[in-house]
């Protein structure tokens, strides 16, 4: 393990992560609050200690997977330690574990939260909860990786690291380019959203902290009521957004450089399109028949925007589908496991990698009856290697192993079955709300202290696709030579 | 620039290395998945997996709006027909590698025809440049410029040598009357030396100047001075070839080495004034029968890097022989040039050279590059460039000029005369200047500071 890299690139995080409390600061500034202080002496006191790791270079420029893993999942503990910080100063969540809870599940961009009332919350610390969702949608490893040049071949292991998905895959020939266009994508949707929201008459600070909370899908709102308190109209814009930022950003990118045939093509983007429309006209329905709503069309709506809020793993409730049928919810809890497309800003699952598990399985079929039969997996017109589709078998496996074992962790606290499962589900997604006490209504604040470490550890190793936060507890991880 | 390399084996992957330190942005075409899947892993470029001749996998890798194209996959043909299509689908520039003497005969016409920009034969290069050392064996390696009138020629420091334990300005000035130290290697490191630079045993020294004082230096120095005139050549490959039909044309005595029959044959068809024995080069007998004590120069050129290694040590306990050994991999040259070889062919770097000095030359459109060597995996560079009319160098005298830091100009090419500048000569416009700096210049303009 080269510790001196791990020294740098944690440096240069702490650098930007100053860099980012400024935002939350001005906010503070503008309209007149102490807590403001707080993120600015924050802000200081970050950059100027991510400034003294940073100062000395490494020594040597050794840098593998094993680092870049290490590197990522210590980057994303560390920024939430710190983020975490202005939470409990501020005196919102008094408890550190609370406001690490609460830190974690906006960089992760789960949306889960333990405040049980976001009433008398200042407007620059509601306005950091929200911004730690746009942080972390499209990752803080990317965001240094685009605006600072990383010499050789590292770059690359934190982006397979960090980006979501079975395959991290490079749009032009250079990592720095990348990153830079898949910012700019980001920055394109956010200034989109934040205008069409101001149309529809949202006012100016909802604006922004809305829009950060949808294209991280993250789902964090101002209120208790959440989004439910908007018009018809933003709710509409808001669905439209959390579709847009859960599909793979590669889709843009083909767009954007004019192979909009290609784009359309693009199978997994085709079945997670199908997979929502699909279950919101299931789910609209089935709420008519049971007579939830009577009007087919504020059915289909509601419908619409809770199978997007949930597939693209925001968490926003247009209403409390806790309290929907239960094929409803049923429907809802599939889509949550299964989650938004890699390469988006979305977690779950992930459809392409469901996409190869059943295109495998089919395969296997095929095998059972010809066995001398050779077939590969094809994504998008191209096969897919052999040591994808392991890896992606192997990817399932823990993650339903983690699920279990969290799952037994959390019934310790004595809850329902609905409410650990969905607990679970629902932060190792980084969805945000599951089903009865964690529902749209409901909170994380009842839990035990071990069950939100464990919560946190799901959203983490949720976000960044397991691997880096097991590899964290492997020993031969620390061994000088191995 | 965009450049496009397809083919992703030794050259390929030394040029994606090379090109990548320049800043450009690269995209690897090779048809092996793994091949792809460890430089992909390992450096900052994009890999597609297929094959590059086709249409649809360069469109994939954005020839559009690619810049260069370079094709160097283990086929000749493949090669052609890649640039052929890049040049059709992307008008980029285009650079193939075809290394069959039959195409060889008419590489002028298939250049033309096929609209490339730069065609290499790594066989060939390596040969002349083996030829080269023949006519001066006294040198471990030697440059050209400005078409063969300059030269660079490297020595290394023996025991018995007059320049150890001395500084550059102790030596007496009738010596170095006309060359310029230019370069010192001396194990991992490289300098270019100033005046009170001490010169030590086992160092390798490049010295820069014209052919003819080139030649008195060495007589000077002790150092024999005329060409050899018998060579012994194990292995009859392309090189092997190249390298005879080169020595013969110059009068030099040829015996080749061939362990294939058929190959053997084919020699004797092409190269009828040579000597082609069929046996196995690495038996000891043979060689000795054959006269290996006696020999003026011998050259490895076996497939095996290994065996050309053996071999050339054996050589040096039998015989006074000139040794040159062809490496193919160049993971390991640090070892390799602890070892007494003779002079080291590296035919991967030498192609490698000769794309970056094109592709540098197309960076800097009209910055006039006309040569590019690298020293000690581009530690130091010797460049030669032509001064433009309009040149910010153009009519001024050195002594007036500020360089950049580690930047020497070594040398001045006006028409037919070499000149070692001072502070009072200058610069003309249609002169070369060969310069040679620790950091990579694209232009005259970049030499100043």
């Amino acid at each position: 393990m080269n510790i001196g890299i791990l020294r740098f690139i944690l440096g240069r995080l702490l650098i930007v992560t100053g860099t980012l409390l400024l935002l939350p600061a001005a906010v503070g500034a503008i309209y007149g609050e102490s807590d403001g202080l707080i993120f600015l002496i924050m802000a200081l006191i970050t950059a100027l200690l991510g400034g003294l790791l940073a100062r000395r270079k490494p020594k040597t420029r050794e840098f593998y997977a094993r680092e870049g893993f290490v590197a990522t999942s210590l980057s994303w503990i560390l920024m939430s330690l710190v983020g975490a910080l202005p939470f409990t100063l501020s005196g919102v969540c008094p408890s550190y574990i609370d406001a690490l809870f609460e830190t974690v599940s906006g960089f992760t961009t789960t949306g889960g939260s333990i405040l049980t009332s976001l009433d008398g919350i200042s407007y620059c610390v509601h306005f950091w909860r929200c911004f730690t969702h746009w942080i972390g949608g499209m990752g803080v490893l990317v965001f240094i990786l685009a605006i600072l040049p990383m010499a050789d071949g590292y770059g690359m292991h934190l982006m397979r690291a960090e980006s979501p998905g079975p395959k991290a895959s490079k749009l032009v020939p250079k990592l720095g380019s990348t990153a830079k266009i898949l910012y700019v994508i980001y920055m394109i949707i956010t200034v989109l959203e934040i205008l069409a929201l101001f149309f529809t008459g949202m006012p100016v600070f909802d604006c922004f902290t809305i829009t950060f909370s949808t294209v991280g899908t993250g789902g964090f709102a101002l209120t208790g009521e959440g989004v439910a308190a908007y018009s018809t109209a933003s709710q509409i814009v808001i669905t439209v957004f959390m579709i847009v930022c859960s599909i793979n950003f590669n889709a843009y990118f083909l767009l954007f450089i004019g192979r909009s045939a290609k784009a359309f093509k693009l199978e997994e983007v085709r079945a997670y399109l199908l997979m929502v429309f699909g279950a919101a006209a299931m789910i609209a329905v089935n709420l008519v028949m049971c007579g939830t709503f009577t009007n087919p069309f504020e059915a289909f709506h509601h419908a619409l925007f809770n199978v997007s809020s949930i597939s693209s793993t925001t968490g926003f409730a247009s209403k409390d589908f806790n309290l929907w049928p239960e094929f409803s919810r049923s429907v809802l809890m599939i889509l949550c496991m299964i989650g938004a497309c890699a390469g988006s800003t979305g977690g779950g699952f992930k459809v392409s990698r469901l996409l190869i598990l059943l295109k495998s399985a089919r395969n296997e079929i095929v095998y059972v009856i010809h066995r001398k039969s050779v077939r590969r997996v094809h994504m998008d017109g191209k096969s897919i290697e052999e040591q994808t589709v392991k890896s992606v078998a192997a990817y399932a496996v823990l993650y339903f192993a983690i699920f279990v074992v969290s799952f037994l962790m959390v019934s310790a606290d004595g809850f329902d079955f609905s409410t650990n499962l969905t607990s679970v589900a629902a932060t190792l997604n980084n969805v945000g709300p599951g089903l009865n006490m964690v529902g749209p209504a409901g909170n994380y604040a009842q839990f035990s202290v071990l069950s939100k470490l464990v919560f946190i550890f799901n959203m983490l190793a949720g976000r960044l696709e397991i691997l880096p936060m097991l590899i964290l507890f492997r020993p031969s991880t620390w061994r000088k030579n191995s | 620039m965009q450049i496009i390399i397809v083919g992703c084996g030794n050259v390929g992957g030394t040029l994606v290395r090379l090109l990548l330190a320049e800043g450009h942005a690269i995209t690897v075409i090779d048809s092996e998945e793994s091949v792809i899947e460890s430089i992909e892993g390992s450096l900052d470029c994009m890999g597609i997996v297929g094959n590059g001749a086709s249409f649809q996998v360069q469109h994939e890798a954005g020839i559009e709006h690619a810049d260069l194209l370079i094709a160097v996959t283990p086929s000749d043909e493949r090669n052609l027909l890649c640039c052929l299509i890049a040049k059709k689908a992307g008008n980029c520039h285009t650079i193939a590698r075809v290394r069959d003497p039959v195409y060889k005969r008419e590489i002028g016409y298939i250049k033309e025809e096929l609209g490339l920009s730069l065609v290499i034969n790594p066989e060939e290069a390596a040969a002349s440049e083996a030829a080269r050392l023949l006519k001066f064996p006294s040198a471990s390696a030697i440059e050209t410029f400005a078409k063969g009138r300059a030269e660079m020629v490297r020595i290394r420091l023996e025991e018995d040598s007059r320049l150890i334990d001395k500084t550059l300005m102790e030596l007496p000035t009738d010596l170095l009357e006309g060359v310029l130290v230019g370069v010192v290697q001396r194990g991992d490191e490289v300098f270019i030396p100033n005046g009170s630079f001490v010169l030590r045993r086992g160092d390798e020294i490049s010295f820069i100047g014209a052919q003819k004082n080139m030649i008195r230096l060495f007589k000077k120095l002790g150092l024999p001075t005329t060409r050899v005139r018998s060579a012994m050549l194990v292995g009859g490959g392309d090189t092997g070839y190249y390298l005879a039909s080169n020595l013969i044309s110059m009068g030099i005595r040829v015996k080749i080495f061939e362990r294939d029959k058929a190959r053997c044959e084919e020699l004797s068809d092409m190269l009828p004034e040579a000597l082609i024995i069929n046996g196995d080069g690495t038996e000891k007998e043979l060689l000795l029968e054959e006269g290996l004590a006696g020999t003026e120069a011998f050259v490895t050129l076996t497939n095996l890097d290994e065996e050309n290694i053996m071999l050339s040590m054996y050589a040096k306990s039998v015989s006074s022989a000139k040794r040159i050994t062809r490496v193919h991999r160049v993971s390991y040259d640090d070892i390799i040039g602890s070892m007494d070889l003779g002079s080291i062919l590296y035919p991967r770097n030498i192609t490698a050279n000769r794309i970056m000095r094109y592709v540098r030359g197309m960076a800097g459109a009209g910055a006039g590059l006309e040569s590019l060597y690298r020293i000690s995996e581009g530690k130091v560079e010797v460049v030669e460039f032509r001064v433009e009319d309009e040149s910010v160098a153009c009519g001024k005298r050195l002594m007036d000029m500020k360089l950049k830091q580690g930047v020497l100009i070594a040398c001045i090419i006006r028409k037919t005369e070499i000149i070692i500048p001072r502070g009072h000569d200058e610069l003309r416009s249609g002169d070369s200047v060969i310069l040679v700096t620790t950091g990579s210049i694209r232009g005259i303009r970049d030499m100043l500071a």
